[in-house]
């Protein structure tokens, strides 16, 4: 039996604990904002916050997460207004919209961390989160702006 | 690919109650515009005898209680086009878009083509969305006309009412719905449209119609569709294409927690179409069970006769091939004769591997049969061709599918080829439950229907001072019609594809095309057979202007010719004016725009930095684009800078256009630096984004910069365009700041 948290609300799991969290996000609670895009943590679709930090829920098993907190995009801010939504919504970021999550994802860890990241610093963090519409060069803008740098 | 113009839109009432299984009520004035030839009555009493008769593209419904809902037949995989093509019936209408909702068709032969590709959704549909807004707001305002007995010219919509400006009445569109249904729809010639200046939407930047449920992970997607008791399947199709299952073991597989069942998916029969390849799937009540436990099976396969497929030799096949006479597409004057007389002869050969679509979402459908009936959800481009595909596949009519279209996570071209969604629907009726069919990353890149693979040899005869006074170009490539014709050797609306439509001024021309087998499926991706076609002749063109000594630009000027139109329409179909006749002068302008902007004149190339340029017209869509590279010692690529001018006509959301040409940098930049699909034993070697990557973040152009050029011409394509010239321009670029010379994609470790 694992204990973990979701978005705020305890939940216990008795199934395999070998099954990724994504799995368990996706067709067991059915919070289906994390995406799955490669299920070998190389695109970043599914990233959810581990205690806070931006992690694959395609390779991390449930057994590694009892006990922690889980906050996907459903839980990242109470009305969708985290700083980086707000950024996104005014860089109109997305094209196809699905990786998107996982973007946002990776960005509020990033920027949880380093408050005023650098071009490289967005760089390095944000390179393990594709996207095929390409719409990297605001993802970068968007980043910027949330994070209160000059773009 | 259609170059015709839509004509004998019609616009009528629609007294169907029940459409759509009640997403108007029974109060609500709906309107359908016809794009397909006229059989539609424009009188509002005659109700329509038959469905069958009735071919309308869009509908748009007013309610009563004032709200305005737009029905979106196009499928939305990022363009925006569930945004841009109902912005322009609201601006028509003088609707307020906050009130407009926009409802998603399912598949229905009566709203015409929902196959959304070729970049046609604006050119196609951008006539019929404004005559549908327009006849509403017409009757709308007879209907406030008639309330308050005054001529309808003093009658104006504005901002969802009626106001009749002398008295200070007004009205709301809610409150004159009923009235208004009861007006004669306005005849096509009738019809008055707002002036640019009048627009409300058009031409400016609305957000995207699901942008908000997107950020906080609301929107639907394929891949979040369910329905209710459905279970979940992944399936192992045969590593070769055409392979069959000849025997499986399943007992480790029904051993994996979930697993409930694995089940035998026949194969196809030739040609291939849009059939699913055939395999064992495995059958449990989660995702990850079900691919668990697929990884367990034991699969005995008959390969047949692709399995010596290996594409190192078949490369080296199809460029011998080149190098000899095929097929002649297009032949002006005399090429052999011009080559004996010409001062100087060059020839270079160029090749474009397979390549995979890899859009972020992975195929995926969840399909029910029951009754003789199926219902489905998914992400496709074209639900029309579900409907058929799912018909055939279960033995019932397309009618009786019924086809709900989610937003797509991708589509690229992949999403218009319903292999997937069949698969749901045959293990739906052996199973008696819902299905839903998740394909891995493995599998979509595997089992592709791929961007087809391309040598090309080019040659051409130059006089003294290097312009070319002949020029022959022979493309050979497996053709997309290898879907329907298992005997199909030869391309052939490829060819109109950048290879016949070449629009330099040259008396000696001659474009062939050779003949080439199949050995796994082949299919459209964004911009098709331009892109090496594209690749070979503004490479080609960048090699003559070096060997002469010559500015890229002037030169791409001087043999793009004097300004002059093309018609390029085969003689018999030369009916009236052709509205999107090839322009050079379009072509120049682009040319010039995106010279100038990127700061052409000024840098000079140095320390491994310099631009390149490429133009190319497709979609009938003019784009021409300056590329900056940096190349470092150890023969890593930056691209720090592209500069896209595009001239497309009249722009509906100039946002999205930039946007649309923004992520077509960033999809150019992955074909040329290291998309590549390669095969042995005849099976495909890459399988996930470690061995076939695509750009990321710190590979993709750094900042693009798009110039549109103001146009009243009819709408034109945008969705692939801005992809063709990115390869030629980024490999010209690579030239000028290194010397090295890219003839084949991708570039991968070419400068190491």
């Amino acid at each position: 039996m694992i204990q973990l948290t979701v978005n705020g609300s305890v939940k216990t799991y008795d199934g395999d604990p070998a099954m990724p969290v994504l799995w368990y996000l996706r067709d067991l609670l059915e919070l289906t904002g994390a995406k799955f895009g490669c299920g070998m943590g190389l695109c970043g679709a599914c990233t959810v916050h581990v205690e806070g930090k931006a992690t694959r829920s395609c390779v991390t098993n449930m057994s590694d997460v009892a006990g922690k907190k889980i906050t996907t995009i459903e839980g990242l801010a109470a009305n969708g207004d985290h700083p980086l939504q707000k950024a996104w919504r005014e860089a109109n970021v997305p094209q196809c919209g699905y990786c998107q999550a996982g973007q946002i994802m990776q960005a509020a860890s990033l920027l949880a961390q380093t408050p005023k990241p650098t071009d490289r610093e967005i760089e390095e963090n944000m390179q393990g989160n594709i996207c095929r519409c390409g719409t990297y060069q605001r993802i970068r803008q968007a980043v910027k702006m949330a994070a209160g740098v000059k773009a | 690919m259609k170059n015709q113009s839509i004509t004998n839109e019609s616009i009528t009432v629609v007294h169907r109650r029940d459409f759509l299984g009640g997403v108007f009520s029974a109060g609500a004035l709906v309107l359908g515009a016809g794009i397909l030839p006229n059989v539609l009555s424009s009188d509002a009493d005659a109700a329509p005898t038959a469905d069958a008769a009735w071919q309308p593209s869009v509908y748009l419904g007013l309610e009563p209680d004032g709200r305005v809902i737009i029905i979106a037949h196009r499928s939305e995989m990022g363009t925006g086009i569930r945004t841009s093509l109902p912005m322009i019936v609201a601006d028509e209408l003088e609707a307020d878009w906050k009130r407009v909702k926009i409802e998603q068709a399912i598949g229905d032969p009566k709203y015409g083509s929902q196959d959304t590709d070729g970049s046609e959704s604006i050119r196609d549909f951008y006539d019929p969305m404004r005559e549908a807004g327009a006849s509403a707001r017409m009757m709308l305002e007879s209907a406030a006309a008639a309330k308050w007995g005054v001529p309808i010219a003093e009658c104006r919509a504005k901002n969802h009412e009626v106001v009749h400006a002398k008295s200070g009445r007004k009205a709301g569109f809610g409150e004159l719905v009923a009235a208004a249904a009861k007006q004669p729809v306005p005849k096509k010639e009738q019809l008055k449209f707002k002036s640019p200046a009048e627009y409300r939407y058009i031409g400016k930047n609305v957000p995207i119609a699901d942008l908000d449920d997107i950020l906080v992970g609301r929107a639907t997607f394929g891949m979040d569709a369910r329905m209710p008791g459905m279970v979940y399947a992944s399936i192992e199709h045969p590593p070769v294409f055409g392979g069959k299952v000849k025997g499986y073991d399943d007992a480790e597989a029904r051993k994996v927690r979930g697993v409930s069942k694995t089940l035998t998916v026949p194969g196809f029969t030739p040609p291939y179409g849009f059939q699913p390849l055939g395999g064992v799937a495995v059958i449990a009540d989660n995702t990850w069970a079900a691919m668990q436990g697929r990884r367990k099976l034991k699969v005995d396969w008959e390969h047949g006769p692709n399995a010596s497929f290996d594409s190192a030799v078949y490369k080296k096949t199809l460029q011998q091939t080149a190098r000899k006479t095929c097929k002649v597409a297009r032949n002006d004057g005399d090429v052999d004769a011009a080559f004996a007389k010409a001062a100087k002869i060059h020839e270079a050969e160029y090749y474009v591997p397979l390549l995979a679509h890899a859009a972020m979402e992975p195929l995926v459908a969840v399909a029910e049969f029951k009754n003789g009936k199926v219902e489905a959800w998914t992400s496709t481009q074209n639900p029309q061709a579900v409907q058929d595909t799912v018909a055939k596949a279960v033995g019932i009519k397309p009618a009786d599918v019924t086809c709900h279209v989610t937003l797509l996570g991708g589509g690229f071209g992949r999403k218009s080829k319903p292999d997937y969604v069949a698969e749901a629907a045959i293990l739906s009726k052996q199973l008696g439950k819902p299905v839903k069919v998740v394909w891995s990353r493995e599998d979509d890149i595997q089992f592709d229907f791929y961007h087809a693979v391309a040598a090309m040899y080019m040659k051409a005869g130059t006089d003294q001072k290097g312009h070319p006074v002949a020029w022959l170009q022979r493309s050979v490539f497996p053709p997309i019609g290898s879907q329907d014709d298992v005997n199909a050797k030869y391309g052939t609306f490829e060819l109109d594809m950048g290879w016949v439509d070449v629009p330099y001024e040259l008396a000696n021309f001659r474009a062939e095309c050779g003949p080439a087998d199949t050995h796994v499926r082949i299919g459209w991706m964004r911009s098709v057979a331009n892109i090496p076609h594209a690749f070979a002749v503004q490479s080609f063109t960048d090699e003559l202007a070096a060997a002469a000594g010559r500015d890229r630009v002037e030169y791409l000027l001087e043999v793009l010719g004097k300004s002059r139109t093309i018609d390029l329409r085969p003689p018999k179909e030369r009916k009236g004016p052709d509205p999107y006749i090839l322009d050079t002068a379009r072509m120049r302008r682009v040319i010039e725009i995106a010279a100038e902007q990127s700061g052409w004149a000024k840098k000079k190339p140095g320390n491994g930095r310099a631009l390149g340029i490429a133009v190319h017209r497709s979609f009938l869509t003019y784009v021409a684009e300056v590329v900056e590279v940096e190349v470092d010692s150890k023969g890593g690529i930056r691209i720090p800078r592209v500069d896209i001018a595009i001239d497309t006509g009249k722009v509906i959301h100039p946002d999205r256009v930039n946007a649309q040409l923004e992520g077509a940098a960033v999809f150019g930049t992955s074909v040329a630096l290291m998309g590549e699909i390669t095969a042995a034993n005849g099976r495909v070697t890459q399988s996930n984004f470690n061995n076939y990557p695509v750009a990321r973040m710190n590979e993709a152009p750094v900042a693009t910069h798009v110039h549109i050029v103001p146009s009243s011409e009819p709408p034109a394509g945008v969705g692939e365009p801005g992809v063709p010239p990115m390869s030629p321009a980024i490999c010209n670029a690579i030239f000028a700041a290194t010397g090295k010379r890219i003839r084949e994609l991708p570039i991968k470790k070419q400068l190491a």
